[in-house]
């Protein structure tokens, strides 16, 4: 059954006085309700009075409903109008008017613009570096920090010891360090790999 | 949300709602409404048809003008009922308020036309004028209340939008019920008053019947 026919028939039973049916309508509208407001553009703060709202007008207009037609738009109808008087609630309240610095000057809770291509770009450097990584670094940096395996594990999987596993990722994190540290200096170019600074950071 | 203890706002609201249920009489079909009311009015202009000059009407009647602008009242009226009944449902399109806008076109235009013709007809009387503003108003406020108090009992999302319908309805309709005692063809002063009574009639419907309804919705 879809869910509008079951919001449909659970309507038509609350107006014969089913409580049950009625209950389980509500609850059932909750996360809908909440969906539609957010997608008419409600501030995620706003959602639970927008959808405490529509509750109440459900319950107001519920004789409204003519089990005849679909009950999704009723609802839609009832979301849309009460978001917007929400919205229009919120746009008439002051906010911050003793402060107007404070105002202009107030971060979005929301991301960055750039934030995603950001974490790309530090996701590609740090790929490409780790890349140049002599082999048995490569693998202790890859299976024990960015996979998050345990030393047996790792041992196991490489056929190295644990010693040598330890070292290894102690080196590579040193080199690391001074590679990223330095890649605006380096131009981007992984000539400046880790691998041939000094004998400090020879594979074990 | 929590299913044993109610703690969330939204389950204690849930639970409040649904704990007191009554069975509701589901509300009839917006057109069969919209007819009641018409019948209703229609009712109005039939017990005041005896004091009504029937053989001066079917004179005046016999003018295109003139027919054409009763016609297009009792059409303004029918349909801004239909209008008024339908936007105060929820999920009905809004656009139903477009519905009676050619019927006013024609309503206005048609008793335009009869001021065209004749500018100023000879032996129109303030008194006379006066009588109709009179008229106008004392048969739209019941047939606004009626309707208002009717609209109440849906849900209108759009209080404003719907009480203005049901003003040009209620002024359409009296300007229908006027025609069988208008003494005289539409003039110029005479279709401005006219004008001025029918959109005081829509503004007083549009605030005090948007905050009525408002209060309703």
């Amino acid at each position: 059954m879809t869910l509008d026919r079951s919001l449909s028939d659970a309507m038509a039973a609350a107006q014969a006085g089913d409580a049950q049916a009625y209950r389980r309508l509500l609850r059932a509208c909750l996360p809908v309700v909440a969906g539609m407001a957010r997608a008419q553009g409600v501030r995620p703060e706003a959602v639970d009075d927008v959808v405490q709202d529509v509750l109440l007008t459900i319950h107001r207009a519920r004789a409204t409903y003519d089990p005849a037609r679909p009950f999704l738009p009723w609802l839609r109808a009832i979301t849309q109008r009460r978001a917007i008087d929400g919205m229009r609630r919120a746009g008439r309240r002051p906010r911050e008017v003793h402060d107007p610095i404070a105002y202009e000057a107030r971060a979005d809770d929301g991301p960055a613009p750039g934030q995603g291509l950001e974490a790309r770009d530090r996701a590609r450097i740090l790929a490409r570096a780790v890349a140049a990584l002599p082999e048995g670094q490569r693998q202790a940096v890859e299976h024990l920090a960015l996979r998050e395996r345990s030393l047996d594990e790792t041992a196991h999987l490489t056929g190295r010891s644990k010693g040598a596993l330890k070292v290894n990722l102690h080196r590579a994190l040193k080199a690391l360090r001074r590679t990223l540290g330095s890649e605006p200096e380096a131009g981007g170019g992984s000539e400046a790999g880790p691998g041939r600074r000094d004998g400090g950071t020879r594979d074990v | 949300m929590s299913d044993g203890a109610h703690t969330s706002p939204h389950d204690r609201l849930v639970e409040s709602l649904s704990g007191g249920l009554r069975p509701v009489r589901r509300l009839r079909a917006p057109s069969l409404r919209a007819l009641a009311w018409c019948a209703a009015a229609m009712g109005l202009g039939l017990a005041l048809l005896p004091f009504a000059d029937l053989d001066a009407l079917r004179i005046r009647m016999a003018i295109p003008d003139l027919r054409y602008a009763a016609l297009g009242a009792v059409l303004t009226a029918l349909t801004a009922a239909l209008a008024a009944f339908q936007t105060s449902v929820p999920g009905r399109s809004p656009s139903w308020a477009l519905l009676p806008l050619g019927p006013a076109a024609l309503w206005i235009g048609a008793s335009g036309m009869g001021c065209l013709r004749d500018w100023v007809a000879p032996g129109t009387e303030r008194a006379e004028a006066g009588g109709c503003l009179v008229f106008l108003l004392a048969v739209s406020m019941p047939l606004s209340l009626g309707l208002v108090l009717m609209l109440r009992r849906a849900c209108p999302l759009r209080p404003n939008l719907t009480a203005a319908l049901a003003g040009l309805s209620a002024a359409a309709a009296a300007a229908a019920l006027l025609v069988p005692f208008h003494p005289h063809d539409a003039t110029a002063s005479d279709l401005l008053l006219h004008l001025v009574v029918v959109g005081l009639v829509i503004v007083a419907n549009g605030l005090a019947g948007g905050r009525l309804l408002a209060r309703s919705a």
